[in-house]
């Protein structure tokens, strides 16, 4: 049977904490909830499953392809101009050093903020159940499961004191 | 320390959103102005490139004078964001929340404001292409491709691009509620830019550590570009009394207190402005006036050490700058207005909580902060450039011209603009950490006093 969407609304977040612990309690997995909510409450506020992620290894592979383009372009540019200035050596480390540190630093914001559309992930460009009351602080609570549970959960999201349900 | 009330979801989308979705009726007016003046300006930029630098007080030996000065003192300003945001974020200051996105919004316009300076000093700005982009050694031109000031780009363009994603990045969520609070073209933009945001738990994960991360990996960044800045002078041979050795943490200290100074008016002219008296409270500005004193003294420390390691080492040159900021008239006059306003003026209303808390009173010191940082770096450069030469029948003097008067006092015109035509599309104080305060501020019991708490995750 076909997987489809369903919200409830509340305008409480105690509310849908409640609505969380009534739909574990009905047997839905815990992976086909979300909370959607306009403002970052506290980790497990909802009880909601806890989100691994991985956003920790883009600022390191960001950092080495930085410092190796700076390390790449101030010596190359270099060697590309082999003149002679006052005796000093064509590839100088000194003058290198700020470039490729500036070329690190850049690297790792770079990648980091990639890695932070990747995992969150963004874009979405397929919009999905959501209503504009969430950013008014209602919290919305997606449930994403089989038809036949839609009953079940719109059930649930009754008990709790959802002020709205919504179906695809 | 949590003043002000609770505030309802709906009621921060109406006042911080005020900005955006009403026009009020003083916008257009106070933009136009700003326009007209950048209009006069750039007229200016327009015979000077015409006639050349001759038209400019800039001659030999005082090579740099108020353009170089000018893009100091922006480079300057464009500190304050990231000491705010970052720092405070990373020490999770709950007063930092309404006072991050401006003072993020203006590192970004106060950084390219200060990247126009040395194109338009060059006199000849299509030249820098030829300076920026290797070409061919048929034209008979050896760039030094290594010379310090090659490093000036690239810190100050590795900033201004950390700045902006560090910005973009937080206006996601924000985007989102400007998306379902607009219609028609404003809607389908906002919706692009909020790339589908939800506001599911994941996603709110990410942008907390997003906002712990990018907040550690750019204050390194933030570090480095004033000390680069300082190096311009740092590295230059011939200029005696630039070698300080403080000059790297002088130049980042007096940064920070200068940007921190304009954060703080520019939260009180937007308190103002949009009425957000219930977002950016006298607790907020008290709190920077704090923070101030601190950053102050540290800057006065720097300032006493360049003085006195410069004339212990008793060399000639060096003494000769330092008689010439003491002094020569007008540098003596413009030296004590610059330690006066830069310091003494300045900490002695910040030592006054009830001070601290009268806006006025805030705005005059956080102006007279800036005049003196303005003259700070005024003092470090023309002084120093005067008696650069041996001899002293190459000595000369500079004033500046009227073409130098406009181009300066536009880029203040130019930084306002900026901040008001972005202030009429995008929120200046950032919703969601508004909300997210509301949301974990709370009261608890101890003893008799009930006071106010928030609660934390770590």
């Amino acid at each position: 049977m076909a997987r489809r969407p369903i919200l409830g609304l509340f305008d409480d977040a105690n509310a849908a904490a409640d609505a969380g612990d009534g739909l574990r309690r009905a047997g839905i997995p815990e992976t086909d909830v979300d909370f959607l909510t306009d403002t970052p409450y506290p980790e497990g506020a909802f009880g909601e499953r806890e989100e691994p992620h991985r956003l920790y290894i883009f600022p390191f592979i960001g950092a080495l392809l930085g410092l190796t383009s700076g390390i790449l372009l101030t010596s190359m540019t270099q060697v590309a101009y082999p003149i002679v200035t006052g005796g000093k050596p064509i590839l100088s480390i000194p003058p290198m050093a700020v470039v490729c540190y500036e070329g690190t630093m850049l690297g790792a914001i770079l990648f980091t903020v990639l890695g932070i559309i990747f995992e969150s992930r963004l874009p979405k460009l397929k919009a999905g159940l959501y209503d504009t009351r969430i950013t008014e602080g209602y919290v919305g609570v997606l449930v994403n499961t089989e038809e036949a549970q839609h009953n079940t959960v719109e059930g649930v999201f009754g008990q709790t004191g959802a002020v709205d349900v919504k179906r695809e | 320390m949590q003043e002000g009330r609770v505030l309802s979801t709906r009621e921060v989308n109406r006042d911080l959103l005020r900005s955006i979705l009403d026009t009020p009726r003083w916008f257009w007016p106070v933009v136009t102005v700003l326009g007209l003046i950048l209009l006069i300006a750039a007229i200016a930029v327009g015979i000077m490139v015409n006639r050349g630098l001759g038209v400019t007080g800039l001659n030999r030996p005082v090579a740099w004078g108020f353009f170089i000065t000018n893009f100091v003192f922006w480079i300057g300003i464009s500190h304050a964001g990231v000491m705010l945001s970052a720092i405070l974020r990373l020490a999770k200051a709950e007063w930092r929340r309404p006072a991050t996105r401006a003072a993020e919004v203006l590192t970004l316009f106060s950084l390219m404001t200060a990247m126009v300076m040395p194109i338009v000093h060059t006199g000849r700005p299509w030249r820098i292409l030829y300076w920026v982009f290797p070409y061919d050694f048929a034209r008979g031109i050896w760039p030094n491709i290594r010379t310090p000031l090659v490093w000036d780009p690239s810190a100050i363009l590795t900033y201004l691009t950390s700045s902006t994603l560090f910005v973009a990045i937080a206006l996601i969520p924000d985007f989102a509620v400007l998306r379902d609070h607009t219609t028609g073209i404003a809607h389908r933009v906002y919706s692009v830019l909020a790339m589908g945001w939800e506001g599911n738990a994941r996603q709110w994960k990410l942008q907390i550590v997003a906002g712990v991360l990018l907040s550690a990996l750019i204050l390194p960044v933030f570090v480095s570009v004033h000390s680069i800045v300082s190096w311009d002078f740092g590295m230059a041979v011939a200029v005696k009394s630039w070698h300080s050795t403080v000059f790297a943490p002088y130049f980042v200290v007096g940064a920070v207190h200068s940007g921190v100074s304009a954060v703080a008016f520019a939260l009180i002219l937007l308190r103002w402005c949009y009425g957000w008296q219930d977002y950016i409270r006298h607790e907020h500005i008290d709190a920077l006036g704090r923070l101030l004193i601190v950053v102050a003294t540290g800057w006065f420390y720097f300032l006493v050490m360049e003085i006195l390691f410069g004339m212990y080492g008793r060399e000639a040159d060096e003494l000769m700058v330092r008689q010439t900021q003491f002094t020569y008239w007008p540098y003596n006059f413009w030296f004590i207005l610059f330690v006066i306003t830069t310091y003494f003026i300045p900490v002695a209303l910040w030592l006054s909580r009830a001070w601290r808390r009268n806006l006025w009173i805030m705005s005059i010191a956080c102006i007279s902060v800036n005049v003196g940082m303005w003259l700070e770096r005024f003092l470090i450069i023309v002084p120093g450039l005067i008696n650069k030469q041996l001899f002293t029948f190459v000595w000369a003097d500079y004033r500046p011209s009227i073409f130098e008067y406009i181009i300066i006092g536009s880029t203040f015109a130019l930084v306002t603009m900026l901040m008001l035509l972005f202030s009429r599309v995008f929120p200046l104080v950032p919703l969601y950490d508004v909300k997210e305060g509301d949301v974990l501020k709370t009261q608890v019991q101890i003893g008799r006093r009930t006071v106010p708490a928030t609660f934390r995750e770590d």
